[in-house]
């Protein structure tokens, strides 16, 4: 106790910050349980405490629904896409940046690698579609140039989910690069050395001591990316997707914004997101777990 | 020996070549986007959406812009009070809280870190946290746009690792001389801090300026909206879904040259500023990044 009082400034600094994470955090986490309940979209929270318990009926509705088994095969698709081809991506770009010789050429083009990851997804998705609409797209007109033919390419099945991962993967190559280029800066320039002495070259280098030396850096970031499987990049597609693609690109949290912001059904869109929470939350603790088991200090 | 250097200069080509075009490709959207906002619609309808770059210069686009100043106007005002405002608040905020739990010796640091780490993990989705900001009155306030994600947990980690590693001879020099703990955090840390409170200052600043999805849930009033709603509205209009109609412009969908215009308006401000600043970024990767 009387440690504590000693203590009372550094708990007054931290109290405004807990009370934050007590309104903001824990308190949705609360509210929740609006999900066993029928919240009427009037009251909102307002009509919490009078509203009736409906036990689980809201999780069957959703896992009985002709969209369940699309909302959530189109997250694990999407999502694992990102991942096979938005994972190696920046890995290769730093072991291409580490080979160029000249540093101010590296800086420049690791600089402007960086510029997608400043820019929002509101403006990204403007550009793509200005490059992709039907009319006055620059690639479509190109395309029909050639071919004769207009392609509609957001509002084809066959090609949405490939504009969602060229466009997610050139958002985010350049940023995920810093973090193995810094893990190759560390390397021991010895190691090259000798290795060049031995009349390895340079591709042999690259192969044999830069990627295992960052090896430790992949697995970790590739754990984090297995704990946000479920985090198909909500923002990305709500502004890109339109009812002609929803049956390959509604993910869970699509479906939980249009349930529960435009239809209103709160309590059912809160079940479905926690659904996802639940499910998050054991990936992530998975992935945290595993990491801790390699030997090192985690993920946080 | 000698075919050996030409395998090399053959190497170096060759991966100079690809980044060249890697680097083309983060560049092209943003020419053709800077090009189509610079020729006027009777060009742009000529030459049917081929346009890499603009063959007669032509400001119009921008005069339209600026001449429907008002809502702009507006918007970027609320877009720079959010950068502001919401910024400053989440500095105090973090940093306060790091602060305090990067203290080694303070009872119950570590059930309190959980309980801001648990938040990382878990949390109770996109509806109960919109009731709430429902229930507490903010929507259709500023408030609404800072509020709510006044402190990010990862900045939260970071910040505390940085006070963590901060050497104890420094704090115990200024004990012995008397200092409160007041005296402490003003005289000796937050100096000491200026680098990691400049990068996670701009990791919010910046999330605070492209940040659209909260504001487009919470802001309804006209007024209140930020720069990216009226640009996601502009660009929305023109593409399949006319979700929210803006009253931004005249009847007819803005054409492509004014989008092209309006892009570049609301993005130059960070394409001037991010080379300059990219460094903290870096920094502040590596601080917060994986350890080892």
């Amino acid at each position: 106790m009387k440690k504590i009082w000693k203590y009372r400034f550094y708990y007054y600094l931290a109290l405004p910050g807990l009370i934050y994470f007590i309104i903001f955090h824990y308190v949705p986490m609360g509210g929740a349980l609006i999900a066993f309940k029928d919240i009427s979209p009037f009251d909102g929270l307002r009509g919490f405490f009078d509203a009736p318990w409906v036990g689980f009926k809201h999780f069957e509705r959703f896992t009985s629904s002709v969209y369940f088994l699309d909302v959530i095969e189109n997250t694990l698709i999407i999502s694992g896409l990102k991942i096979l081809f938005g994972f190696p991506a920046p890995i290769i770009l730093a072991l291409l940046l580490n080979e160029v010789l000249r540093m101010s050429l590296k800086r420049i083009m690791q600089t402007i690698s960086y510029l997608p990851h400043f820019i929002s997804w509101v403006v990204t998705a403007g550009m793509i579609t200005a490059l992709l609409a039907t009319s006055g797209g620059l690639l479509t007109e190109t395309i029909n140039d050639f071919t004769g033919s207009n392609i509609n390419f957001l509002g084809n099945k066959d090609y949405f989910v490939g504009i969602l991962v060229t466009s997610h993967v050139w958002k985010t190559i350049g940023w995920s690069s810093i973090i193995y280029l810094a893990a190759m800066s560390s390397i021991d320039p010895a190691l090259y050395e000798s290795a060049r002495i031995d009349g390895a070259n340079r591709l042999q280098m690259a192969w044999h001591i830069t990627l295992p030396s960052i090896m430790f850096v992949i697995v970790i970031m590739f754990l984090l990316e297995i704990g946000n499987l479920l985090e198909a990049g909500f923002e990305q597609i709500l502004l890109l997707y339109s009812p002609s693609v929803y049956k390959v690109a509604d993910i869970i949290d699509t479906f939980v914004y249009r349930e529960g912001l435009l239809a209103l059904k709160y309590s059912f869109a809160a079940a479905v997101g926690l659904f996802k929470a639940v499910i998050a939350f054991v990936l992530l603790y998975t992935a945290n777990r595993l990491a801790n088991r390699l030997g090192q200090t985690g993920l946080w | 020996m000698k075919s050996q250097y030409k395998t090399e200069i053959f190497y170096n080509y060759i991966i100079i070549g690809i980044l060249l075009i890697l680097t083309l490709s983060f560049l092209l959207p943003f020419i053709v986007v800077l090009s189509t906002s610079l020729i006027s619609e009777a060009e742009w309808a000529a030459r049917g959406g081929h346009v890499l770059y603009p063959k007669k210069i032509s400001f119009v686009a921008y005069d339209i812009l600026f001449g429907k100043s008002y809502v702009l106007f507006n918007a970027y005002q609320i877009t720079f009070l959010r950068v502001t405002l919401g910024t400053f608040c989440n500095l105090l905020f973090t940093t306060t809280l790091a602060y305090a739990l990067a203290q080694r010796d303070l009872p119950y640091r570590i059930p309190l870190t959980f309980f801001v780490f648990f938040t990382m993990v878990f949390n109770g989705g996109l509806i109960p946290q919109f009731l709430l900001v429902d229930f507490l009155n903010l929507r259709n306030t500023i408030f609404a746009l800072f509020v709510p994600t006044l402190i990010n947990g990862w900045y939260f980690l970071i910040m505390r690792n940085f006070f963590m590693n901060i050497p104890k001879d420094l704090i115990d020099a200024a004990i012995i001389d008397g200092a409160s703990p007041v005296r402490i955090l003003i005289s000796v840390v937050l100096p000491l801090s200026m680098p990691v409170m400049a990068t996670i200052g701009l990791f919010y600043a910046v999330y605070h300026w492209n940040e659209w999805f909260y504001a487009s849930i919470y802001i309804t009033d006209n007024e209140l909206k930020p720069m990216q709603i009226i640009l996601r509205g502009l660009l929305n209009q023109a593409t399949m879904e006319g979700m929210e109609n803006i009253s931004f412009m005249e009847q007819p969908p803005p054409g492509a040259s004014l989008r092209a215009a309006l892009i570049i308006f609301s993005t130059v401000p960070i394409l001037v500023v991010y080379p300059f600043i990219q460094r903290y970024f870096v920094k502040g990767i590596m601080i917060g990044g994986v350890k080892g």
